[in-house]
Order: C-alpha cells, then sequence, then structure tokens
C-alpha cells in the first residue's frame, strides 16, 4: 500500500508558504536600493512591466509543473524527460549553496535581537579605550554602529587571505538558527503548514508598526519626497530595465525548486493560477511597501546627521570666537559666518578648514544595500529613536521572521527530492534526513563564523545563485514548452484544473521570457568579462572603512567551482541518462 | 602709599592669571545648551561659587589644605561665558602648579558639575581630560542569557516533537498487529455443526467487506 503524499491541510497554508519564501531580506534591503539608484518613482515603471512580463509567467509555470508532477524538483524533471532529471539536481545544488549561506543572516538577526535587550544599546556608544581617556580609536574613525557590526559581531580580518578562528558567539547564533529551522521542518508540511501562518503574517505587523512611527519622526518626509521623486531620464537607461527584471526573477525565488516542491503539496485541483498571481504581486507590493518605511528611516537618519553636522560648526565657531552661548542657529549661520569673516579675517582663516560643509542631499545619496543596510544604517537610525529598545527588537525580530520563512521554503527544495526518492526515504525516516541535512549545512557554515567568514559570505551572496539560476529557469521553460510540448501542459493543466490556459501564458512562456532571460544571461556574462578580473571590499581596521581588494587566485577558483557545479549538472545528467540507456538497450539486443 | 600698593597688588595678580599664563587653565560653560529655559546669568556670585569649588579641591590635596578663596583668581570672562583661572599659593607670589590642579579637578570633577547642574561636556577645564565612565559589565552578559532561554526552548520543543513523531510510529506498527491477535482467537473457536463452520458471533462486522475491490485502488487498472 503507497503512502499518501502529505498535503497542506487548507489551500491557504500553501499561499501563505509561498509568500512566506517569497517575501524574504531581498524586498527589504536590494529594493529600496535598486529605488533610489534609477530614479526614484520612475523605478516602478520597469519595475511592474517586468513583473507582468517575466514574474508572473514564471511563477505560474513553476507552480503549475509542481501541482502536476506531485513531486519534489529531480522527480518533477525526470517525468517531463529522464535527461532533464540534471535540471533538478541543479536545482537542489544551489539550494544546498544558498541554505548554507543564508542561515548566517538569521545568525547575525538573532545576535543583534539578543543585545537588543540592553540600555544603552550597544552598539549607540563606542567603548572606552585603556585608560578611560577617550574612546576606542577604531570606533572614533569609523562610526559606533559599524565598529559593532564589524568588530563586535564579525570581528572581520583585514583580508580574505586571513582566515582566522572560529568566533564562538556567532557559531553559537547559528547553532540556534539551524535548530529552530529544524524544528519548523522536522515533520514536514505538517508543522511547516503551521509556521507559516506566523512567518507570513508577523512581518507584515511589523512593517505597519514601522511605517507608522517612519512616517511620523522627525524628516522623514525629506527621504520620501528625495527618493520617490521621479527621475524621468533613468527610464532610458538600460541598466535600470537590466536591474528591474534581475530583483524580479530572484526575489520571487524562481529556479531553487522550493516553489515546485510547495505546490507539490497540493490538491490537484488547486487554482494555481489564480494563487501566482496572488503571490507575484504581494510580493512587489511588500517590496515597495518596505521601501517606503526604509526611505523615511533614511530621512530621519540624514536630518539627524545633517543637524548634528550644523550642530558642530556652531559649537566650532562659538568656541573659536567666544561667542555667546546660543547666539548661533541654523538659521543665523550663514549671516553669523559672513559677519565673522569680515570682522576677524585672520582668526577665521584659521578656522575655516575644519568648518564642513554640511548637506542634507549628501546625506540622502548614500546608498545601502545589503547587510550594511539591515546592520549598520537601520541600527544607526534605531539608536536616535526615542525608546530604542523596542524598536529594535521588532526590527531583527521581523529580520527573523523573514529569514526563517525563506530557509523553509530553501530547506523544502533540498528535502522534498530526498523523501520522494525511495531508495534514502526507506532506510531513514523523514525527521533523520531533515536532521542530517540541517547537520551538514551548520557544520558547513562555520566557515562563515570566521574571521574572513563575512567575505567568503560575499562571495557566495554574489556567485553561487545568479549565473545558474537564469540557466536553470532557462532551460526549464524551454523544456515544458518545447520538450514536453505546450499543447499537452495545457491539456494537463485543464485536466487538473478545470481552466482553459489564456492566450497570454502561452505566448509568455514560449516566447518572450526566455528571451528575457537569455539577454539578461548575456548581460551577465559580458559584465563579468569585461570587469576582468574580480574585487571585494574588505575593512582596514586602521584606516576605519572599507578598501577593495582583488580576490586571490583560489577564491577565484572557488567562485568557478560554484557556478560550474550546478551548471554543470545538467549537461552531465543528461549525458549519464544517454549512456545508461545505450549500455541497456545494448545489452538486450544481442539476447533478443 | 595705600593706591600704589594696591596697583602692585593687582598688578601682580593680573601678572599671575594670563591667558595662556603658566599654570592657568581656561574654562568654558554653555549654560543655555545644557539647561535651556532654566539657565541662570553668569555673574560675579557664580563666580565666588567658581571659586569656592576650586578652593575646596586644592584642599583636598595633601599640603594644600590652607587654600582660601581668596588665591583662586579668574580674569578675560567672556560672553561665552569662558574665562581663565589660576590657583596662587599663600603668599599669593607665585601659581601652583598645573599637575596639581589638574588632579585636584579631575578628583572632584563631580562634585563641580553638580554645583552648577552642568556635565562633562557643559562645563569643560580645557587640558584637563575627564576621565569617562567604566562601561557597567554585568557578570553574565545579557545575551547569553537570553540566548540560553531561547536555547532551551527550542530544545525542548524538537525533543517533544520527535519523541511523539516515535510514539506514532510505534502505535502504527503495534496497531495491525494487535488486530491479527484477535482475529486468530476468532478462528480458533468457530464451531462446527454439521460440518459447516459457522461463527456466531460476528467478529468481522465492519471490516471491509473482501467481495469489493479493495478501497486502495481510486482508479481501475486499464
Amino acid at each position: 500500500m503507497e503512502k499518501a503524499r502529505p498535503l497542506w491541510a487548507t489551500p491557504l497554508q500553501f499561499v501563505f508558504a509561498c509568500i512566506s519564501y517569497a517575501v524574504g531580506l531581498g524586498n527589504v534591503w536590494r529594493f529600496p536600493y535598486l529605488c533610489q539608484m534609477y530614479g526614484g518613482g520612475s523605478f516602478l515603471v520597469p519595475y511592474i512591466v517586468m513583473l507582468i512580463v517575466e514574474g508572473m509567467p514564471l511563477l505560474y509555470l513553476e507552480l503549475a509543473v509542481g501541482q502536476r508532477m506531485r513531486q519534489g524538483s529531480i522527480g518533477a524533471w525526470r517525468t517531463i524527460s529522464p535527461y532533464l532529471s540534471g535540471v533538478g539536481v541543479a536545482s537542489v545544488v544551489v539550494s544546498f549553496f544558498l541554505s548554507m549561506y543564508y542561515n548566517v543572516i538569521n545568525a547575525w538577526a538573532f545576535w543583534y535581537l539578543f543585545h537588543s535587550f540592553q540600555d544603552p544599546l550597544p552598539w549607540s556608544v563606542c567603548p572606552v579605550n585603556g585608560n578611560r581617556t577617550g574612546y576606542d580609536e577604531e570606533c572614533e574613525k569609523a562610526t559606533s554602529t559599524q565598529y559593532f557590526w564589524y568588530r563586535k559581531t564579525l570581528n572581520i580580518s583585514p583580508s580574505i587571505q586571513e582566515n582566522g578562528a572560529v568566533q564562538w558567539e556567532p557559531a553559537l547564533c547559528l547553532i540556534l538558527a539551524w535548530l529552530l529551522v529544524y524544528l519548523c521542518i522536522l515533520r514536514g508540511t505538517e508543522s511547516t503548514g503551521k509556521v507559516v501562518y506566523f512567518t507570513a503574517s508577523l512581518p507584515y505587523c511589523v512593517l505597519l508598526i514601522y511605517l507608522i512611527r517612519g512616517l511620523t519622526l522627525h524628516g522623514a518626509t525629506n527621504g520620501l519626497v528625495y527618493m520617490f521623486t521621479p527621475k524621468m531620464e533613468q527610464l532610458a537607461n538600460p541598466k535600470a530595465w537590466i536591474n528591474a527584471a534581475t530583483q524580479i526573477f530572484f526575489s520571487l525565488g524562481l529556479g531553487f525548486g522550493s516553489l515546485i516542491a510547495f505546490a507539490s503539496y497540493n490538491e490537484p485541483s488547486n487554482d494555481c493560477q489564480k494563487h501566482a498571481i496572488i503571490v507575484s504581486l504581494l510580493n512587489s507590493s511588500t517590496s515597495i511597501f518596505a521601501s517606503v518605511v526604509t526611505f523615511s528611516i533614511y530621512g530621519f537618519k540624514a536630518t539627524f546627521n545633517y543637524e548634528s553636522c550644523l550642530n558642530k560648526v556652531i559649537l566650532l565657531l562659538t568656541n573659536s570666537f567666544d561667542l555667546e552661548d546660543g547666539f548661533l542657529t541654523a538659521s543665523n549661520l550663514e549671516q553669523v559666518k559672513g559677519y565673522l569673516a569680515s570682522a576677524y579675517p585672520s582668526k577665521y582663516n584659521e578656522v575655516f578648514p575644519q568648518i564642513k560643509n554640511c548637506s542634507l542631499e549628501t546625506e540622502l545619496d548614500t546608498a545601502v544595500q545589503g547587510t550594511g543596510l539591515a546592520f549598520i544604517v537601520y541600527t544607526e537610525a534605531i539608536k536616535n529613536m526615542e525608546v530604542s529598545q523596542l524598536w529594535s527588537v521588532l526590527y531583527f525580530f521581523m529580520l527573523l521572521m523573514l529569514g526563517i520563512g525563506s530557509m523553509l521554503g530553501n530547506t523544502a527544495a533540498i528535502l522534498t527530492p530526498l523523501t520522494d526518492s525511495k531508495a534514502i526515504s526507506s532506510y531513514l525516516p523523514k525527521e533523520a534526513i531533515s536532521g542530517l541535512v540541517c547537520f551538514v549545512n551548520c557544520a558547513i557554515g562555520m566557515v562563515f563564523t570566521t574571521e574572513a567568514g563575512n567575505y567568503w559570505f560575499d562571495i557566495f551572496n554574489d556567485y553561487a545563485a545568479t549565473l545558474s539560476l537564469l540557466l536553470i529557469v532557462l532551460v526549464e521553460t524551454v523544456a515544458v514548452c518545447y520538450l514536453y510540448g505546450l499543447r499537452r501542459f495545457e491539456s494537463d493543466l485543464r485536466a487538473m484544473t478545470g481552466r482553459k490556459l489564456s492566450w497570454y501564458w502561452k505566448a509568455m512562456w514560449a516566447g518572450v521570457s526566455p528571451l528575457l532571460i537569455v539577454s539578461l544571461f548575456v548581460f551577465y556574462l559580458s559584465d563579468y568579462i569585461m570587469t576582468g578580473t574580480l574585487r571585494y571590499q574588505a575593512w582596514d581596521a586602521s584606516e576605519g572603512q572599507l578598501v577593495t581588494k582583488d580576490y586571490p587566485p583560489y577564491a577565484l577558483a572557488i567562485i568557478g567551482l560554484l557556478v560550474a557545479s550546478s551548471t554543470m549538472c545538467i549537461p552531465l545528467v543528461a549525458l549519464g541518462t544517454f549512456i545508461t540507456r545505450c549500455l541497456k538497450r545494448g545489452d538486450t539486443v544481442p539476447g533478443a | 602709599m595705600l593706591w600704589l600698593l594696591f596697583f602692585l597688588v593687582t598688578a601682580i595678580h593680573a601678572e599671575l592669571c594670563q591667558p595662556d599664563g603658566e599654570n592657568a587653565f581656561k574654562v568654558r560653560l554653555s549654560i543655555r545648551t545644557a539647561l535651556g529655559d532654566k539657565a541662570y546669568a553668569w555673574d560675579t556670585n557664580e563666580e565666588y561659587l567658581f571659586k569656592a569649588m576650586v578652593a575646596f579641591s586644592m584642599r583636598k590635596v595633601p599640603n594644600r589644605e590652607t587654600t582660601e578663596i581668596s588665591h583662586v583668581l579668574l580674569c578675560n570672562v567672556t560672553q561665552r561665558v569662558s574665562f581663565w583661572f589660576v590657583v596662587t599659593d599663600p603668599s599669593k607670589t607665585h601659581t601652583l602648579p598645573a599637575v596639581e590642579i589638574q588632579s585636584a579637578i579631575r578628583m572632584n570633577r563631580n562634585r563641580i558639575n553638580n554645583a552648577f547642574f552642568l556635565n562633562d561636556q557643559t562645563l569643560e577645564f580645557l587640558r584637563i581630560p575627564s576621565t569617562l565612565a567604566p562601561p557597567t559589565d554585568p557578570p553574565v552578559p545579557i545575551w547569553i542569557i537570553i540566548f540560553g532561554v531561547i536555547f532551551c526552548i527550542v530544545i525542548v520543543a524538537t525533543m517533544l516533537l520527535i519523541l511523539s513523531g516515535i510514539q506514532q510510529h510505534r502505535r502504527k506498527n503495534e496497531g495491525p498487529s494487535e488486530m491479527e491477535d484477535t482475529e486468530d482467537k476468532c478462528e480458533n473457536t468457530i464451531t462446527v455443526e454439521n460440518g459447516i463452520p459457522c461463527d456466531p458471533l460476528d467478529m468481522k462486522g465492519g471490516h471491509i467487506n473482501d467481495a469489493f475491490m479493495t478501497e486502495d485502488e481510486r482508479l481501475t487498472p486499464l
């Protein structure tokens, strides 16, 4: 008797699982950066166009394949064509790389969350130096939030070659993060289905609270106005369109096999078209929502820094010329400067080099993305709010929910093919397989907690998934449309869901989306080739800022290995299947 | 004669207390920044209090217990409010060494600040660095406590789930074997009448009727 495939308890659980997987850290820390760099409000135009043309069709395709084949990625592609199970294997390999490094972000979120219960927040003050006459030197040169991130959290080494030892504090947090992920995936859809209710909805609650708080902050409107003012000339910039396409592609998490895995636990009659549209729309609106919050926080931070800069100039002038305390304000600063320049020219010339030109625009122009935004810029803004502990706890809790939600999808992509394969699941129960996967990932993830760990993290973040995913999704689309046959797939879907496939989806799947992916692929390759050698940002403790360095040869080799190990799966497995078939045919023919 | 003496004394005083003079320190107050609306005006009474605080600090130094308020001289008071001060010895001929004044002020900085409702940033003694407050380190870092709590909760929940999963497995494995035992007993007690076995108690009631196909096959095979 065959065990029935586990199912989601309600279709709502499936939708929540997809939302929880798709809405991740990229919505919070990548989209606002892109929006700012490529024309503010006008970036929404390429973004929405790409959503309709690329995001929705590809998402629907993956969900439909998973729901139709009712197996994980390897099994699903093997059913479409035995030569294509390499696509599934490549998906599993990429998901494996992703889960290795992604959970480190959750570990960092845990670290900051635990440190948020102190007064004052540890990243708001510099530590005192040895003889208590001043602050720590590195902290003085950089800011206290940068110091806490680079020195206390990462304890970063000056370059990737200097490996250092495993830091026990982030290592503990990483173990906790993996235990939590294991707890959530332990029972398969039974446990995951309940957890995704929280991981999908809680971030929205926190974002809403932050929206209200952010909009009422002093200076928030400066940020919003500056960022959202459309710069229409950016629409002509091809990079804006390419980045919009890339963002939609990676934000939805296509090609990892997670969506196929989630959809395989659906009832066959589930309306996945409706769900695909809902999930992609929600994902994009969350990005826009999160960027409103981010820009109001930027505005607050920029205004705060601008006013501090002005206050420093005022103090400098008051002290040098012994003016009455409180006489100089921001409004009469320019007049008084002119008066002082004319009345005491020699003294003014002495002081002049130290007077900084404070500008709100330069403060607003600092565009940051990635871990720098989440852990440095946001914490800098939070430390200046009232009741900063509360805001800090809320923020890092939200980051955790977003990260764990995405991890559930990643691990599902790895576990579903493993539990589907009879060879493995007959020896080990589901819990043991999950435990083994988590343990292996945790052990390898210890590399990212060493002193050079953040540099390896950047390598994985930039190169492990990008090219491979484009290739995987391209092969997927071509396989379904041309190898399996678009008509056959259409009739399958009609038999399953009872709905006729609209001409729009067929046009997108057969023509537009593959073309888009090919152009993205070509752009990425040409970009890599043109920049020549690859570089990275290293933290220089003596200067208190980031410096650019070249990767050593062995790091370049590892990057190449990362990309090759996933992309080569597709042709290698196809070749392997071809050879085994030839051998089998060769065996049977002489017998007959 | 008296006028001459007066001029002499003020001349000496003037020489002793000078901006950038030997053993002279500049003091800077930012009263309005610190107190806002409740700022008080800086007048000669406040200066008297300041002299008193400095004299008090010097009295705490060994060998200087006889410092009087009149030994502290202020000069060059500006609108900022800033001024220079020196501390002279009892004979009022020379000023006390800067090192002693520095250490005396550093020891009593808190008392001096509180007398004026100011702090280290708003009452500055230039060239006298203030000692920064030591970081308050609790014996066990707070983050480890919270980490420990969450870690234990997660481990306990994981153990519970694993154990309940193992129990379910065992129950499933024992269930079918129990059913087989009762069926054996029934078959042992079948009575035979007229050579035909009949079961007086319908033990198989509610079981699957073998006349129909088993429910497992939802689709009939071709």
